[in-house]
């Protein structure tokens, strides 16, 4: 019988042939912990397992979520992460500023494709977006995992989805990312892996876009087959390479066709088209975060907001996804666009996304995020409203002070024709 | 005689315990005061060893912060009933040997009602019937007998379906 990618990765990692549905046993290449989950990761290896890490090469730690610390307790806990990676030589630490886990873990090549990778964090089906098997897990399996080398996985199936044509002007990945979750639904992918086809021409940053979303329709995996620049910025091995059964399309979608899109909270799959939406007006409009924060992403809204000042009321609070991002965003002006029409800007991280700091929202109020979750509360207040969106409706949103459709900017800005 | 707490559809990981309130942020040790603390405060308050949850489809979807489910541990839920349950918060239960069954009749149990749990007979009594359960495989009992999957890893040093 024909492996799927995923059933192709996990034969590779297990040494044997295996279908959905199996369970086995599988090498970890690399288990990456954060500093909000890695203090239990760490108590659970010494104080349960009574264990040390078996290879700190496959390590990495990263301090992301509450970074810089914003308490007394955030504080204790980053300095005993910080100690525990001395005592067990984990030299990749990424400390505070250096950027969001799922960013820097590619940015750094810490994982190449055809790899087994674990994450601390449930958006690790970021690594996908290079055609690693990255998913995330809890604090028990990353702990055992870094002691022994190992995990346990049972084989997924494989929701297929295919894409044809090219994205319109002011429509991009997170478009297609929520159109996929209106389709199938926020728990569609539930166990099972995500394998998109079709996108060869598909940049870095957007398939580390869709692959992160697959997380929001309940995927253990989002795979994008190792093509057009990843190919030619990663290594991927030729038993990878080698044909697979791309099978057919569970979902068929034509990205022409695509409009802007938002996710109506509390509800990822609840999903409308930005234009239907602008009687909500937002209080904070925050762009950054593992979805979209690289520099695609603020590129995108710097063009949009370039000459135009934020909306009075609107606080438009940018967090780039890696200190690499924040560098080059500055040397290419685009850091200066997003400032002078009035957007600020946060250390590098994972920001206000998870509501613990650097933005928390309170009761009644409405926030255009490009993050990936708008359930109650995730941002700070239960009684504060999150709407999802790409950078370009983030950015038209900040310039109209509601949520705005951001194609009739751009047609503004084509040539007039003679 | 145990309770019925019963829940909706998609119950995220925030609902079971906010990110604020992870033990990361507070040091806080007694981690179950905060099970569903904004979501259903009286939960915590009223809650006792041995009750259950009986919810609709994808419990627990969102985030893998292990402490929602270990929040659950520490009041001593005796189980989960759900239709479905999202894939991370599925694993971080069974890893931390709280029961969990799918089911689809949970849409005919109601909140505040007395139950029993047979786990051996697989399945849920209350005062207007039997239901079945559907028995989880040895890889699960596995688990639950040795009472988490890591006693079982610091004990037998492999994992439960390792030859």
């Amino acid at each position: 019988m024909p492996h799927t990618l995923a059933e192709k990765i996990l034969s590779h990692a297990a040494g044997r042939s295996v279908h959905a549905g199996e369970l086995v046993v599988a090498p970890v290449d690399m288990a990456m912990a954060v500093d909000s989950i890695a203090p239990s990761i760490i108590s659970i290896l010494r104080h349960k397992l009574e264990a040390r890490v078996r290879d700190p090469e496959r390590v990495a730690v990263f301090i992301d979520h509450v970074a810089p610390a914003a308490n007394v307790a955030t504080a204790d806990a980053q300095v005993a992460v910080r100690r525990f990676a001395a005592e067990e030589g984990i030299s990749r630490l990424y400390d505070v500023g250096r950027g969001v886990c799922h960013q820097v873990m590619i940015e750094e090549r810490l994982i190449q494709p055809g790899q087994i990778v674990l994450g601390s964090d449930s958006h690790s089906t970021s690594y996908g977006a290079i055609g690693a098997f990255g998913t995330g897990m809890g604090a028990s399996d990353i702990a055992m995992a870094w002691a022994s080398g190992y995990t346990w996985l049972r084989v997924p199936e494989t929701i297929r989805i295919r894409a044809r044509g090219r994205f319109r002007p002011g429509v991009g990945a997170k478009d297609l990312a929520l159109h996929v979750a209106r389709a199938i639904g926020s728990d569609g992918a539930r166990y099972a892996a995500v394998e998109y086809a079709g996108l060869d021409e598909l940049p870095l940053a957007d398939r580390q876009t869709l692959a992160c979303m697959t997380t929001e329709v309940g995927a253990k995996v989002g795979l994008i087959p190792p093509s057009g620049e990843v190919g030619r910025l990663f290594h991927a091995p030729d038993w990878l390479e080698e044909e697979w059964d791309s099978g057919q399309a569970d979902l068929e979608v034509d990205l022409d066709q695509l409009v802007p899109l938002v996710a109506v909270p509390p509800a990822v799959d609840s999903v409308v088209e930005a234009s239907a939406l602008a009687d909500v007006r937002v209080d904070v409009v925050f762009l950054g975060t593992c979805t979209n924060g690289r520099l695609k992403d603020l590129q995108t809204a710097a063009r949009l907001l370039e000459g135009r000042r934020i909306a009075r009321g609107v606080r438009m609070i940018v967090v780039p996804a890696s200190s690499q991002v924040l560098a080059q965003a500055v040397s290419d002006g685009t850091l200066a666009k997003l400032l002078s029409s009035g957007a600020t800007i946060g250390t590098p991280g994972c920001g206000p996304c998870i509501g613990r700091h650097m933005g928390v929202l309170g009761a009644g109020e409405v926030c255009v995020s490009t993050g990936n979750r708008n359930f109650r509360g995730r941002m700070g207040s239960p009684e504060a409203r999150i709407y999802l969106a790409s950078p370009a409706v983030a950015a038209a949103t900040a310039l109209a002070g509601h949520i705005a459709d951001p194609r009739p900017l751009l047609a503004q800005e084509e040539p007039a024709h003679g | 005689m145990a309770r019925v707490w019963k829940f909706g559809s998609h119950v995220d990981t925030d609902q079971i315990v906010p990110g604020r309130y992870a033990p990361y942020m507070t040091s806080e040790a007694d981690l179950g005061r905060y099970a569903f603390i904004e979501a259903r405060p009286e939960f915590a308050q009223q809650v006792r060893a041995g009750d259950l949850i009986v919810a609709g489809k994808n419990f627990g979807c969102g985030s893998s912060r292990e402490y929602a489910p270990e929040a659950l541990k520490a009041v001593g839920l005796g189980a989960i009933i759900a239709q479905s349950f999202a894939r991370i918060f599925f694993r971080n239960a069974l890893n931390l040997g709280i029961p969990t069954f799918e089911a689809d009749w949970t849409d005919e149990i109601q909140d505040g009602e007395d139950a029993t749990l047979d786990v051996e007979g697989a399945r849920l009594i209350t005062a207007h019937g039997t239901y079945a359960l559907v028995p989880p495989p040895a890889f699960v009992r596995t688990i639950w007998r040795e009472g988490s999957i890591v006693d079982y890893f610091r004990r037998y040093k492999r994992f439960p379906n390792e030859p």
